[in-house]
């Protein structure tokens, strides 16, 4: 129904947003590590209707029988992976906030390490080419200064002092 | 009338962008001084029209000139003064408009103050700028034209979208455009140097003042538009990887690699050729950012398919810029001539690292934006990538970088010695061991990652304040020497120092205020008391009020510590009227750096209410920390050695009339 999402969102794409109020005092179960494990699944479920939400941000009507569903599973004893299974084969991966790893995420999960290590061979590919062309150490001194260029050197020396 | 003139205004500027991105390259081609003298009154002309339209537009908001269709779509007459003047960019053909003039106007200040750039590349840079201008200013007259008409104009309008009724919200796009739309600049001056074919001295003078003012605005526009969705959406997350969130994320971080390589080819004249290919992309990726949001292809690609007029032309105009500057980059740049050689451990190694990490992580955040939108458009298979996604992936390329982010400034240039520029950082080595020690006796081994997170941050905000400290000597020479030259040191040092200060701030902040937030959601009955974090809140009943546009629910809290009144807060729910459409107004607490955040759901009859309360530790410093970033960057920009136009050196001036004296 409603997708509070970040600022830009709202101005930029003339979305229309409501404030959220999702957890619902009601919903909360008595036994507190159960609970933290339900807001911590709630927070990896997409809320299906709205835009990059998930369930635990969100104050649509479908978010809250899947927070509750949530709940009801892991009262029924289920293990966090048994009830994110369940709710995959009910409502398929769109409702994955965090893609399973698998042939066709393959490049969404590899894309970070990938440039990473491109990047990295990039550099070294490039430094050891340019040491090759200049056929040196990369620090060497360079040549000495003509006579010329002492001179001029001295001169700018001198005239920076004066400032 | 005067909204003709203003559309007429419009129409004017797009002819003289035509003239601007021809006359003034020709010139530089065929190295005609009388034909590159046109681009910068052109420039200035352009920026005047441009202005006169977006002022036209903002008279019919003021007049509530509902005959105009965009002032009758997102206006009403009870509208206060403030938000009908911000009204005008809070819809997609003012904010358009607000782009474009943003746009002519860093031409124009080329345009003006570019004095001392040598005219070919004056000129060049300023044909390119009016390429992009001619681009968007057709954009806006061909397919959002914000001077329509309408026959038969209706009493009243149809309001703002009551959530952009904010101060917050009021700033937050300027901010934003003028950071996206600065590195057009940089872009055009590295499209303008590819087709000249040199990087000269003076286009690498240039280049950084004109990053850090891009870069300064988009941190302090993000920054804004964070703590906005903040306080205004109701429950307290300030980041939330969305689609269009990253869009404005993806030019900051490569903006700031940008920024980084920029030092090195100023000050050692290597990485020409990659910062060129920087600029290219920091400007592709703004120009993407416009185009995600604009097109509306991220509510659905369907929707996208169904009402493709502007959608497509972003398209075409972005496949144009980031094509053809990407064509004539690989074409040109062999050609450049490569500067500075260095050792691996170096300033300029320790900048490359900065590069490599950013850049990745700005493919990670890029694949990850548009991954799901590729997916379905070439399989029809629907994923959704959210937040946990990118914390799993974003998060672990930051860390190594906030572990270099001390030793860079503290390595000599050329060839560094690691060793020396560790022993430099002991003492914020120390610090750091020391408060993820302390954060772990706090809080106990229940969260791990967290003391660590507080460690890096200390280490990064430590490695800043000794960099500054060594590098005076204050030790060695006593404080009053000390002091001294602490004052004198150049501001790019203070900006650097600054800058890096600020990042550590801010992963401060989001380290505390995510890992030790407290929560209590909780049905309220008049009187009814909740502790949170020592605090006792109180409700003490709600009752409706009247806005200008809207009515709300009040309720009224009190906060006690101990029994001891510390503040009353009064969060709302209000409905606009004109729209029907509800928001929340959390009441917030500052204590320190920390705050207390309420927000009031539904009402369960009786005056019940649902209540969400939660402590957020320091959670301001990840604001606070942008602040310090910008203020960074200011800092940096009012270094004389780089400033805008600054006048050749003295002695070089005193020499050259010596020469020419001869």
């Amino acid at each position: 129904m409603f997708r509070p999402i970040a600022a830009s969102i709202i101005l930029l794409a003339g979305l229309f947003v409501a404030p959220g109020f999702a957890v619902t005092p009601d919903e909360v179960l008595k036994d507190p590590a159960l609970e933290a494990r339900a807001r911590e699944l709630s927070a990896e479920l997409r809320c299906m209707v709205c835009q990059n939400q998930s369930i635990d941000d969100s104050d649509a009507p479908l978010a809250k029988d899947l927070r509750v569903l949530v709940r009801e599973r892991l009262v029924a004893g289920d293990s966090n992976s048994e009830v994110i299974d369940y709710l995959v084969s009910r409502y398929g991966e769109f409702v994955l906030l965090k893609p399973r790893f698998a042939w066709h995420t393959m490049v969404l999960w590899a894309a970070g390490p990938l440039a990473l290590i491109a990047g990295l061979i990039a550099i070294f590919l490039t430094l050891r080419r340019r040491n090759a062309q200049a056929g040196q150490v990369p620090y060497a001194p360079q040549t000495k200064l003509s006579c010329d260029e002492e001179r001029r050197l001295k001169a700018l020396l001198e005239d920076t002092d004066k400032i | 009338m005067i909204v003709e003139f203003g559309h007429y205004a419009l129409v004017l500027a797009f002819a003289m962008t035509l003239v601007q991105s021809v006359v003034p390259l020709w010139g530089a081609l065929t190295k005609d001084e009388r034909l590159m003298a046109v681009a910068a009154p052109v420039s200035v002309v352009m920026f005047l029209l441009v202005l006169m339209s977006f002022v036209v537009l903002t008279i019919s908001y003021l007049n509530s000139d509902f005959s105009v269709l965009n002032v009758l779509e997102n206006s009403h007459s009870a509208k206060p003064l403030l938000y009908k003047f911000t009204g005008v960019w809070g819809n997609h053909e003012g904010s358009m408009l607000l782009w474009v003039l943003i746009l002519v106007f860093f031409g124009a200040l080329v345009g003006a103050f570019g004095g001392n750039l040598p005219s070919d590349l004056k000129a060049t840079t300023l044909a390119v700028q009016g390429w992009v201008s001619a681009g968007f200013i057709l954009f806006l007259l061909a397919t959002s034209n914000p001077f329509n008409r309408v026959v038969n104009p209706p009493l009243e309008g149809a309001d703002l979208n009551p959530i952009l009724q904010d101060i917050g919200l009021a700033i937050h796009p300027p901010l934003l455009y003028i950071g996206y739309v600065g590195f057009s600049i940089t872009f055009s001056f590295a499209v303008a140097a590819l087709i000249l074919g040199r990087i000269d001295a003076a286009w690498a003078r240039w280049v950084r003042p004109w990053t850090l003012l891009a870069w300064c605005f988009l941190t302090l526009g993000i920054a804004m538009g964070s703590y906005w969705a903040y306080y205004e959406l109701g429950w307290g997350g300030w980041w939330f990887w969305d689609p269009v969130e990253n869009a404005s994320f993806m030019p900051w971080l490569a903006g700031t690699a940008l920024l980084h390589s920029a030092i090195v080819m100023e000050k050692r004249e290597a990485l020409k050729v990659w910062t060129v290919l920087l600029a290219i992309f920091t400007f592709s990726l703004s120009l993407l950012g416009t185009f995600l949001v604009r097109s509306g292809v991220l509510t659905s690609v369907h929707a996208f398919a169904t009402d493709p007029a502007r959608g497509v032309f972003i398209l075409t105009l972005l496949c144009l810029f980031v094509g053809g500057s990407l064509a004539l980059y690989a074409w040109r740049a062999p050609m450049l001539k490569q500067g500075g050689i260095f050792a691996p451990i170096s300033r300029e190694g320790g900048l490359v690292l900065n590069n490599l990490f950013l850049t990745a992580a700005t493919a990670a955040v890029f694949v990850g934006t548009l991954y799901p939108l590729a997916l379905d458009v070439v399989t029809g298979e629907k994923i959704s990538v959210g937040a946990p996604f990118f914390n799993l992936t974003f998060g672990p390329l930051m860390v190594p970088l906030l572990i270099a982010v001390p030793f860079g400034p503290v390595l000599s240039w050329k060839r560094g010695d690691l060793l020396a520029a560790a022993q430099r950082l002991y003492a914020a080595m120390g610090l750091a061991l020391l408060l993820t020690l302390f954060t772990f006796w706090l809080w106990g081994m229940e969260k791990v990652l967290a003391p660590l997170g507080v460690g890096l941050a200390v280490w990064v905000m430590a490695g800043a304040v000794s960099e500054i400290v060594t590098r005076v000597k204050f030790f060695e020479i006593g404080p009053k020497r000390g002091f001294a030259r602490l004052v004198g040191l150049p501001g790019s040092a203070w900006g650097t120092a600054l800058a890096h200060f600020g990042v550590g701030v801010t992963v401060l902040g989001i380290v505390t205020a995510s890992a030790f937030q407290e929560e209590r959601i909780e049905t309220m009955r008049p009187g009814d008391t909740v502790d949170l974090a020592g605090y006792q809140v109180t409700f003490d009943g709600a009752a409706p009020r009247r806005g200008p546009n809207f009515t709300e629910e009040v309720g009224h809290f009190t906060i006690r510590q101990g029994g001891v009144h510390v503040a009353d807060l009064d969060p709302s729910k209000r409905v606009y009227t004109a729209r029907q459409m509800p928001t929340t107004e959390a009441g917030i607490h500052t204590i320190g750096f920390s705050q207390l955040y309420l927000s009031m759901g539904e009402g369960r009859g009786d005056g019940a209410v649902d209540v969400r309360v939660y402590f957020k530790p320091l959670i301001t410093l990840i604001w606070i920390g942008c602040v310090i970033m910008s203020l960074g960057a200011l800092f940096s920009m009012a270094d004389r050695r780089l400033r805008v136009g600054a006048p050749k050196p003295a002695a070089k001036r005193k020499t050259a009339s010596l020469a020419a004296a001869e």
